[in-house]
Order: C-alpha cells, then structure tokens, then sequence
C-alpha cells in the first residue's frame, strides 16, 4: 500500500473564547490516493474546523498532520502556503473569484504563484482545466457575468491548477440548486474516477455524501463512522 | 515571473478602485508640488538677499584702526598695575604700513582668490553753497569687478571709463540724484584739505543700500591717491576674497598675527545674514515635509480602506497559497506606485510652477540686477522631494500591509 496523501493523528483542537470547549476529540484517519470521500455531520459537530485544520490554514490544534508523509507541525507561514500552494486544492461554498480578473487569469493565479511552468504553459494549463469542466467558452469573461453554477466549476478549476494532491471542499454545493450540484457531483465523480484525483468534500447534504466511495461521519468533535 | 505576478494583482486592485488612487496620488502630487515651489522660490530669495551683501563684501577685510596704544611706555620701563588717565591716540596715518608686501604675499597664499586694494577717502561733495558728507572709495578696478561684480551695480555708462579717463568719478545713485548730475557732467568735491578738485562723471553706482548710494562714490586708485596728496603706495584698505568662505575666521586671525593689523573675516561682520538663511530654509522644509506627511496619512486611510474592502480578496489569495509577505508586497507595491507616479507629476508641476514664478517681473530700486522674482533650480531640492515621496508612501503603505498579511482567511471564509 502506498503512503496516504493526508494522514490526520489524534488532532484535537480547543476554542478558548468565551470559556474552553474541546471541538475536535482525538481525531485520526488517513486519506489514499484517489480516494473520494466525504465528511457528514450535523451543523457545529466541528468538521469544517477538521477542514481548515487539514488545509493548513489553521495552525492552533494539538496531534499531528501529514501532507504527502511530511509533518506540518512547526513549518512556517510562508512554508505552509508553499503546501496550499501546490498540494492542495480548495474550493468553498462560496467562489471567492476575483472580479478584477478574468476567469482564465483567476485559474492561473496559483499556478502562478507556484511558478514553476512558464505564463504560457500555465495559461495552457488553465484552458484545459476549463475544458474539463466544460466552460472554457467562458474563459475571458469577467467572473461577475458568469453563473452560480459556472462560478463555482471556475473555482474547481482554480483548485485543480496545480494538479494538487488532494482537492478538499468546504460545502462546494451549498450554494447551488438541484441540477448545478448534479454537475459538480459529476465532475468530482469524474476527476477521482479517471484522473486518479484525491477529494475530501464536507457537505451536509446527505444524498450527495451517499454517492461517495467513502463516508467520514462525525457528532461532538469526534469521528463516530468511517 | 513573480514579481510580475505581484505587480498584476497590485495593477488589478489599484484599477478597482481607481477614483481613491488617483485622490491619494493627487495628494502627493500637490504637496510635492509645493515643496518643489517653496523651496525653490525661498531659496532663490535667500541666494539673492544675501547676495546683496556677501557678494559686495570682502572674505576677509584688512585695515588700519587707530587706536590708544594699549601699552604705554612706563609699562616698558617697571613692573607692576599703572593708572593712567586720558590716554589718546596718537596721530597717525590711516596708511596700511608695509601694503605692497604684504599684498604680495597674501597674493601667493594658496587659500586666496583675489586681492583688492581700496583707498578710502573723505570727502565733501559741493553743490552751489551746499556741502554734502561724502566718501569715495579708490578702487582697482579690473580686480573689483573679477572679485566683487563691480559693474553689476553699474547702472549706467562704462565702469571701464574709470580707469581709462583720469579725474573720474562713478556717483551713487542717491548722491547723483541730488547733485542732478548727468554722464559728462563735471562735479566738484573738496577733500579733507580742503582743495577743490573737478571729477568727471562716467557712470552710476547702485548698490541696493539707500543710505550707502547717497553717500559712496567710486574713483580709481590713483585718483584717490592724488586726491589726498599721497604717493602710490598708500593704501587704507585689503580686501580679500578666498575660494572657501568658510574658513575665513581662520584666516583673519592669521593675518592679524602675521602682518599686526586689523583683519576682519565675513562671518563676524555680517552674523545675521547667515542666520536668517538658515530660518528660512528651515521654514520652507517644515512646511514641505509637514505636506507630505499629510498626503502620507491619505494614503495611509485609502489603503485601510481597500484593505477592508478586498478582505475575501486577501483571504482566497491566501487559501490558494500566497503568503503573508507576498500580500504584505502587494499592498506595499501600492503605495509605491502612487508615491512614484504622484511624486513625478508633483516634481513636473513643481518646475512648472516654479519656472512661472520665475516669468514674473519683480523691479525694485534697491535690486538693480534683478528683473524677475529669483528662483533656484537646485536639483538637489528635485531629488529631496522625489525621495521623501518615496519614503512617505513606503510607510504610509507599511502599516496597512501588515495589517493585510495578518488577514486570517479561516476568518473571512468561515463568515461567510
């Protein structure tokens, strides 16, 4: 068996303010290659904090956390959005595009950053990206002239970039209707199954997570089925 | 590729809100501008005032000052503490001893720039039965005007006819006016003893200074000479000009020893001068700097505010993994470009301004040489303002840029 993308171990995590509440209890679990789970849950049983916890972006918890077998603990800022950068991607219930830039420029943005391809072959890049997900008719409009739904498959395009390691999101479709949650299901369906993609995907649509390889189901800061 | 990258995203947030950044550059812009205006009109002001004088007067001034001895002969002959009372100087010529040597001497120091000899003479200037108080200086005067700008002050005929026409005279302007004395006129002047001598008019002197043009009149060397019935040695005055103003002090205290006269540098002679020059620059860059910094704290709530504005901006950037110091640069970048832009312009209009005012006619009896209000082009005030502009924006742009690459995006993603 080859070492998992993201291995989470006995995190757990505290909020201070206003008195002490644990919100994550011992959580451990391990996420392979090409895996397409998802995390269920009531409304506060703490799995968005498990996101941004996993995501890197927050760094206040206890346990350890291993991206692609490197321990995240004690690795600074700027190391720590290098690995954002190009391990994970991310896309959140809302699309968070830049209205500034036009929606082949906002996909580019992180492979841009990462900066290891040439602006050409980045911006080639981008424009498969959004072949795959069937809008690059779209690619030099402005993100505000777009869709909910085309928003929001701009902004898996955006996470899929740098053809990161695992693709996490933090209730991708909450915004959506019916159908527009059918495509992005799709297309994480897609990805996982044909290009090998790993996903974690939070959601409390119970229907959607059903439809997974893999249920992480959580209640109180604790992993009750997985 | 990186930075590049950062300049992009700078581009694309300035452009977003492009009416504030032009606001905020036009605040530069305008308090650049007026730095550039005031120092250069102020400084252009100051060089003209203390031109005035400086120019006019020596580095360093020998004379003869005929004093009571300070010892009197009993303290050669015994010891101990002497009264004496009404003690007087004695009568003595106001001839610098020795003047031939010594300016020959001071003309081989390597610190001088030029030696001019004077003779100073008393006079009366008669007009019909009405004496007036006079003096004229006899002037050598090809070094006068290498050393003083003598014929700047020459505001009509030659000053050349001076030293080419014998028994001449350039009048003070205020004098000539009361004599109503034309060019070619013959004065008439009785000298200290008392003989009448007839003086061609050549020229008139206006030095600015009312009371110095009613009284002071200039003749040539020998003339003066032959006035007081002396030989060509007899010189009452040296003025001396060195390459380096400032080390006239020293210099005066040297000669006093070396030649037993009286030496007198231009920093003690004319104190206030320097001082108001000083007050002045002062004022004009207090009132430069105290702009900019105005113009710093606009930038300084325009950038808080975009940074308010931008926070989803900020935090996605962050999601998607660019640091806290690449946003803290974007921020930074900024302010930059609109210190950078808002001080070219704010330069530009200063020199325009500044060259306007320099268009202005500004006539005055006393400043005979000036036509126009004075203006210095210094490029070093050009560089001041460019470089503050530059500084005042980084710091105006520092503060909220940190503020921005400490923008939590858990914060902002989960608020939503």
């Amino acid at each position: 068996m080859s070492t998992p993308v993201l291995q989470a171990r006995e995190i757990s995590k505290y909020f201070h303010d206003p008195y002490d509440i644990q919100v994550l209890k011992n959580i451990s679990f391990e996420i392979q290659k090409g895996e397409f789970a998802s995390v269920i849950g009531k409304s506060g049983c703490g799995k968005s904090t498990l996101l941004y916890i996993l995501s890197t972006m927050d760094t206040d918890y206890q346990g350890d956390l291993f991206i692609d077998a490197q321990l995240m603990r004690g690795k600074k800022e700027a190391e720590l959005a290098r690995v954002r950068n190009e391990k994970i991607g991310f896309v959140f219930q809302f699309h968070y595009l830049l209205n500034e830039f036009s929606v082949l420029k906002n996909v580019m943005l992180p492979g841009l950053k990462l900066n290891k391809l040439s602006a050409g072959e980045v911006e080639q890049h981008a424009y498969e990206k959004l072949k795959i997900l069937g809008i690059q008719d779209e690619a030099f409009k402005k993100p505000n002239q777009l869709s909910g739904g085309q928003k929001q498959r701009v902004a898996i395009a955006r996470a899929l970039i740098n053809n990161p390691l695992i693709l996490m999101g933090d209730e991708p479709t909450g915004n959506l209707d019916k159908k527009n949650t059918e495509i992005v299901f799709e297309i994480f369906k897609e990805l996982a199954e044909e290009f090998g993609q790993s996903l974690l995907i939070v959601t409390h649509d119970n229907e959607f997570a059903q439809r997974t390889h893999r249920i992480i189901e959580m209640e109180d800061g604790a992993i009750i089925r997985m | 590729m990186r930075l590049k990258l950062i300049i992009s995203i700078s581009k694309a947030l300035l452009l977003a809100r492009w009416k504030q950044t032009l606001i905020a550059a036009i605040g530069v812009t305008f308090s650049i501008t007026m730095f550039i205006t005031l120092l250069s009109f102020m400084t252009g002001l100051n060089i003209m005032l203390d031109g005035l004088i400086l120019n006019r007067t020596p580095h360093v001034h020998i004379y003869k000052e005929i004093l009571p001895s300070e010892k009197q002969p009993i303290d050669y002959t015994s010891e101990g503490h002497h009264f004496i009372s009404s003690v007087k100087p004695k009568n003595d010529l106001l001839d610098l001893r020795n003047s031939s040597v010594i300016m020959k001497s001071l003309r081989n120091d390597p610190r001088v720039l030029g030696v001019c000899p004077k003779v100073n003479v008393q006079v009366f200037y008669n007009i019909g039965a009405v004496d007036l108080n006079g003096v004229l200086n006899g002037i050598d005067v090809v070094e006068e005007n290498r050393l003083f700008s003598f014929s700047d002050y020459v505001v009509e005929g030659d000053y050349q006819e001076l030293k080419n026409i014998p028994n001449s005279i350039i009048l003070g302007k205020g004098a000539a006016e009361k004599m109503l004395a034309n060019l070619g006129d013959n004065i008439q002047i009785t000298t200290s003893r008392g003989e009448r001598v007839q003086l061609k008019v050549v020229g008139y002197f206006q030095s600015g200074l009312q009371d110095i043009d009613k009284v002071q009149s200039y003749v040539s060397l020998t003339t003066a000479q032959k006035l007081l019935g002396e030989s060509n040695s007899y010189i009452t005055d040296i003025q001396v000009k060195l390459f380096d103003m400032n080390q006239a002090p020293d210099v005066a205290k040297e000669y006093r020893q070396i030649y037993e006269v009286e030496a007198v540098d231009i920093q003690t002679a004319n104190a206030q001068f320097e001082t108001g020059t000083a007050i002045r620059t002062l004022i004009s860059y207090a009132v430069g700097i105290t702009l900019l910094i105005v113009a710093g704290f606009g930038i300084y709530n325009i950038l808080n505010m975009m940074i308010y504005e931008k926070m989803d901006t900020i935090a996605i950037l962050k999601a998607t993994g660019f640091s806290g110091k690449d946003v803290k640069r974007v921020f930074i970048t900024i302010a930059l470009t609109i210190g950078i832009f808002g001080g070219l312009f704010g330069l530009l209009f200063g020199f325009l301004i500044s060259s306007g005012i320099d268009q202005i006619p500004f006539k005055t009896e006393a400043l005979p040489t000036i036509k126009t209000y004075p203006i210095n082009y210094d490029p070093r005030y050009y560089l001041i303002g460019g470089i503050f502009s530059i500084v005042t924006t980084y710091f105006a742009g520092y503060f909220p840029s940190r503020k921005a690459s400490k923008v939590d995006p858990v914060v902002i993603i989960r608020g939503k």
